[in-house]
């Protein structure tokens, strides 16, 4: 606790760069996988293989994804936009999974009521199944957001800074008490973001306190 | 794409197939660290998960074990237990085994849990021992979970076990970071492309495991591909 003391202004800064990679790419995450969740839930011919087409991707190990980015998109090894979309990709991977089984889990009986009350396909999308699905595809986004947090530490072994760097450094360094720094900081950060989703879940469905 | 020329000419050089740092030596100490660190650590998980499980105690920690551990850096891990206990290949698979419990407990758990009382029973009632009710009543269901389990720990030790090489001279990770620290892209690329052939195999191998499990379970269901 005590490097944690004298060193807490980089912690600080690090804690920054961690949520300038991670926050971009959570949203990234969300923004891809619900209309291509929504789509395979609603053509199940395509979206079968397609969320076997995202298992595969996120069986592929981190490192070696965070250097065939770069390869395939032109963007340098060593930058943020590189670490970004290699944790999009996964964000997005195990998202869709659950966007998925949020919409399936709509109630087919709601659904025809709201057609025959003059819902419009649209209507219908916003303001039936998307509330609907909503604590489901939350759920999903709170395991992508912890992981998220977590893997981004890999960045570091490449040499993109992050909260990792404070592993890497203290293990070339010798120094224990500043990777246990990184190892808490990080789970923390992932667990306070957790929590926040999990508020705000509350916040927008609030009909399923009732309930659970 | 000519760092991809670049990569297959690293894989075609028979020099790199060859001697204690070829290709298939890498291969097998990559296999064998992910395969010992899985068996070591079914050992510990699959019991005790199916002892909590069967007694239905522990649902709540079990639950928050595996949530949490999904928050714990995995190269943390790896370079605190390499702090520990200096280098060699210790300290990985210790790291190792620590990262693939937590899948193996949760999937042992709900799956011996979600065998119901009534079949249990049942199987007691027409006279089976209490290893016979363990062994074939409540594994056979469990078993499509507890490879899901699996499933899970396999990919996490599998993608673990290259950044092992951060620490210790060990696996195909070597030549990540090897590549990295020579600029050598072509050895860099050619080592991520292996590695991903490893955990793709092992990702069908498990998938398949776990279809069979499944289709061993409920033999009246039609034969359909299983949630991972």
């Amino acid at each position: 606790m005590t490097w944690l003391s004298q060193n807490w202004p980089q912690v600080v800064s690090l804690v920054g760069e961690h949520l300038a990679l991670s926050l971009p790419a959570i949203v990234l995450s969300v923004l891809v996988a619900v209309p291509l969740g929504r789509f395979a839930q609603r053509r199940p011919r395509v979206g079968g293989p397609l969320t076997s087409a995202a298992a595969l991707l996120y069986a592929i190990p981190a490192l070696p994804m965070l250097i065939i980015v770069p390869v395939l998109l032109g963007v340098p090894l060593r930058s943020s936009t590189n670490m970004i979309i290699t944790l999009a990709v996964y964000g997005t991977a195990l998202l869709v999974r659950s966007v998925v089984d949020g919409f399936r889990s709509v109630d087919p009986a709601v659904r025809e009521s709201a057609t025959a009350i003059g819902y419009s396909p649209l209507g219908m999308f916003w303001r039936v199944d998307l509330p609907l699905a909503l604590p489901v595809i939350l759920a999903g986004v709170r395991v992508v957001t912890v992981s998220t947090i977590s893997l981004a530490t890999i960045g570091a072994l490449v040499g993109i800074g992050n909260l990792g760097s404070l592993l890497t450094d203290g293990f070339q360094r010798g120094i224990t008490s500043e990777v246990i720094v990184g190892i808490l900081v990080t789970a923390v950060l992932a667990l306070a973001l957790d929590g926040l989703l999990l508020l705000a879940g509350r916040i927008l469905a609030p009909w399923r306190r009732a309930r659970t | 794409m000519n760092l991809f020329a670049d990569a297959i000419a690293w894989l075609a050089d028979p020099a790199h197939w060859q001697g204690a740092g070829g290709v298939p030596v890498r291969i097998g100490q990559h296999l064998l660290l992910t395969a010992l660190a899985l068996v070591v650590a079914a050992a510990i998980a699959l019991p005790s998960g199916a002892l909590l499980g069967r007694t239905r105690n522990g649902g709540a920690v079990i639950g928050a074990v595996a949530g949490s551990a999904r928050a714990l850096s995995t190269i943390g891990v790896l370079t605190l237990v390499g702090l520990w206990l200096g280098i060699g290949i210790g300290p990985p698979l210790v790291a190792l085994i620590v990262l693939a419990v937590p899948s193996l407990l949760a999937g042992a758990y709900s799956g011996v849990q979600s065998v119901p009382d009534e079949t249990t029973s049942a199987a007691r009632a027409i006279g089976m021992s209490g290893a016979q009710v363990i062994w074939r009543v409540e594994v056979p269901l469990a078993l499509p979970v507890i490879v899901g389990g699996a499933r899970a720990a396999a990919l996490q030790v599998v993608a673990t076990a290259t950044l092992a090489a951060y620490t210790a001279n060990v696996g195909l990770g070597r030549y990540l970071f090897t590549g990295l620290k020579t600029q050598d892209y072509g050895q860099m690329l050619a080592g991520s492309i292996l590695v991903i052939l490893l955990a793709l195999a092992l990702e069908l191998i498990f998938a398949t495991l776990q279809r069979i499990a499944a289709r061993h379970a409920s033999p009246s269901l039609p034969s359909k591909r299983t949630p991972s």
